[in-house]
């Protein structure tokens, strides 16, 4: 339902997306996940035809976004991060007009309004101005008029910042639901909500996918490391060292008496952690491995791009 | 053309809830009222309504900026050029629907001021012929002035920025044909066909030049082809 081909963008000297390719089934619903600007707008704008590729190609319901950027657009329900809307319409005026402007008639926008005020709950504030809303309803709007002409691919950019949990959980609901009839590609870069409502996630970190799979297998993908906390009674900057020393440890981090030690998978060095507790006079108060969440697995892969942009 | 005609309707709806085209247009009758009542030189002399169509090419050169200058600089400001360009509208009809828009309101504008030669009619008998021509010269030249105004508004993402542009870009044209007297004649001759003020005292006279009219059309055409492409263009950013 939507593929892309060897895509690349550049905004100036700037890239943005470095010659990434991918597929969607069509009733998949993809998580597209990455840190803030790691190319997942960029991505998404240029299949919904806001922007140009510098090279490659996409197809979204087999249309190109370029030569038939109409024909693919037509197909497409889109929700921008930004939530643009017109602040001087009515949520029903605004509606009705972008709907028009999908090429629906009078009849079907009619019927359809009745149904999407239904599922986004915006029964009450069907006559406001859009500008008098407040974010969370706004990004309501936004989401009815990105299914109001069911769309056969949803593009979601971020649905669920900036809005109370009640209504994150709403809209995560409503995607599932959505994902019965339709292609959705939804970015986000909060963690739970991908294993929560996606099939499949791919994970893009500045502007390159570096991993692309079903949820389940994501872990054999770092499957490579082990992960043991520990708490440790004993001077800090001591212990930490000392557990650095120990054979196929890869990684030690600390807060506070936690510590977090990562090895290969091959050793298992809870023995020699033991040991070396015992040498350096500390106790060692509790020890447990620990499974590798997907929040694991998104650091571990993006990590050098997380440290670049903690700065 | 339905897209486009959808987004004139939506663009006539906006003007009529801001204060801007209410402003425009109350300026615009009282200054070519007074223009029309007092400071015409041919006040009392002759039925015309020259008076108020020498202010009114002023005023549309400075007006009509300001009725286009948010039509497209304030979508990209606001970012729902995204939703427009992501909607199967092609980049056409959004210049177009603007532009038509707009122009909705220059005609009301003008019709507002119908009743400067339904006054003369009423108490004399003016010559229909050049008050005609004198709209129809009006109408094409606010027409050109919205165009221009639409293709600066769409390179920026400043209101004021693109209304400023747009009123350099309109007097120069006005005032190039002034500055054609003092040149040699024969670069003059062809500087002066590039000038607005050059063709618009025929249309007040009550001529319909050809060429006046090819030229507004084709200043016109030009400048909303320009708008069309600087939307295309902002994809290739």
């Amino acid at each position: 339902m939507i593929r892309v081909e060897n895509l690349t963008k550049y905004y100036g000297e700037r890239l943005a997306v470095n010659n990434i390719s991918f597929n969607i089934e069509k009733g998949e619903i993809v998580g597209f996940l990455g840190p803030n600007a790691a190319g997942k707008t960029t991505t998404m704008r240029i299949l919904t035809g806001y922007l140009a590729p510098t090279r490659g190609n996409a197809w979204v319901a087999g249309y190109n976004v370029l030569s038939q950027s109409l024909e693919a657009r037509r197909s497409i329900g889109y929700f921008a991060e930004a939530v643009p809307s017109y602040g001087d319409m009515t949520v029903r005026s605004y509606i009705t007009y972008l709907a028009t402007l999908r090429g629906m008639d009078k009849a079907r926008i009619k019927k359809r309004i009745d149904d999407v005020v239904d599922i986004c709950h915006l029964e009450e504030y069907i006559d406001v101005f859009v500008g008098r809303l407040s974010k969370g309803f706004r990004q309501r709007v936004g989401i009815a008029q990105a299914i109001i002409h069911e769309p056969e691919v949803l593009i979601m950019d971020e649905p669920t910042v900036g809005i109370d949990p009640r209504q994150v959980s709403m809209t995560r609901q409503l995607i599932k639901d959505l994902g019965k009839d339709c292609t959705i590609l939804i970015s986000t870069h909060i963690l739970p909500e991908v294993s929560m409502t996606c099939e499949r996630v791919i994970i893009i970190h500045e502007g390159n996918i570096v991993a692309e799979d079903r949820i389940e297998n994501l872990s054999s993908l770092v499957s490579g490391t082990r992960r043991f906390r520990l708490e440790v009674e004993g001077p800090t900057k001591a212990v930490s060292e000392q557990l650095r020393k120990i054979e196929g440890v890869t990684k030690v981090s600390y807060a506070g008496s936690q510590y977090t030690v990562e090895s290969t998978a091959e050793q298992d060095p809870r023995g020699k952690i033991n040991e070396a507790m015992v040498k350096g006079g500390w106790t060692l108060l509790s020890l447990e491995s620990v499974e590798m969440s997907l929040e694991d697995i998104f650091l571990k892969l993006t990590a050098e791009e997380e440290e670049e942009s903690d700065q | 053309m339905r897209n486009t005609r959808v987004i004139a309707l939506k663009e006539f709806k906006s003007y009529l809830l801001s204060p801007m085209a209410y402003i425009v247009t109350s300026i615009f009758l009282i200054f070519t009222g007074i223009y029309f009542s007092v400071f015409s030189p041919a006040i009392y002399f002759e039925t015309s309504i020259t008076g108020f169509l020498e202010a009114g090419v002023i005023l549309l050169l400075l007006f009509g900026p300001l009725l286009t200058m948010r039509l497209l600089a304030e979508e990209r400001k606001m970012g729902t050029l995204e939703l427009l360009l992501t909607i199967p509208v092609r980049d056409s009809e959004v210049i177009l629907g603007k532009f038509l828009g707009s122009l909705a309101i220059l005609l009301v504008m003008l019709g507002l001021t119908l009743y400067y030669p339904l006054l003369l009619t009423i108490f004399g008998d003016p010559d229909p012929g050049p008050i005609f021509t004198g709209y129809l010269g009006l109408f094409l030249l606010g027409s050109t002035s919205l165009a221009i105004g639409i293709f600066t508004s769409s390179i920026t993402s400043n209101q004021i920025v693109a209304a400023v542009v747009a009123i350099g870009i309109l007097l120069a044209l006005y005032f190039i044909g002034f500055a054609a007297a003092f040149l040699p004649e024969a670069l003059g001759e062809v500087i002066g066909f590039f000038s607005m003020s050059n063709y618009f005292p025929d249309f007040m006279r009550g001529v319909i030049d050809t060429r006046g009219v090819i030229y507004y059309l084709s200043m016109m055409g030009l400048f909303l082809f320009l708008a069309i492409r600087s939307l295309e263009n902002s994809r290739w950013s």
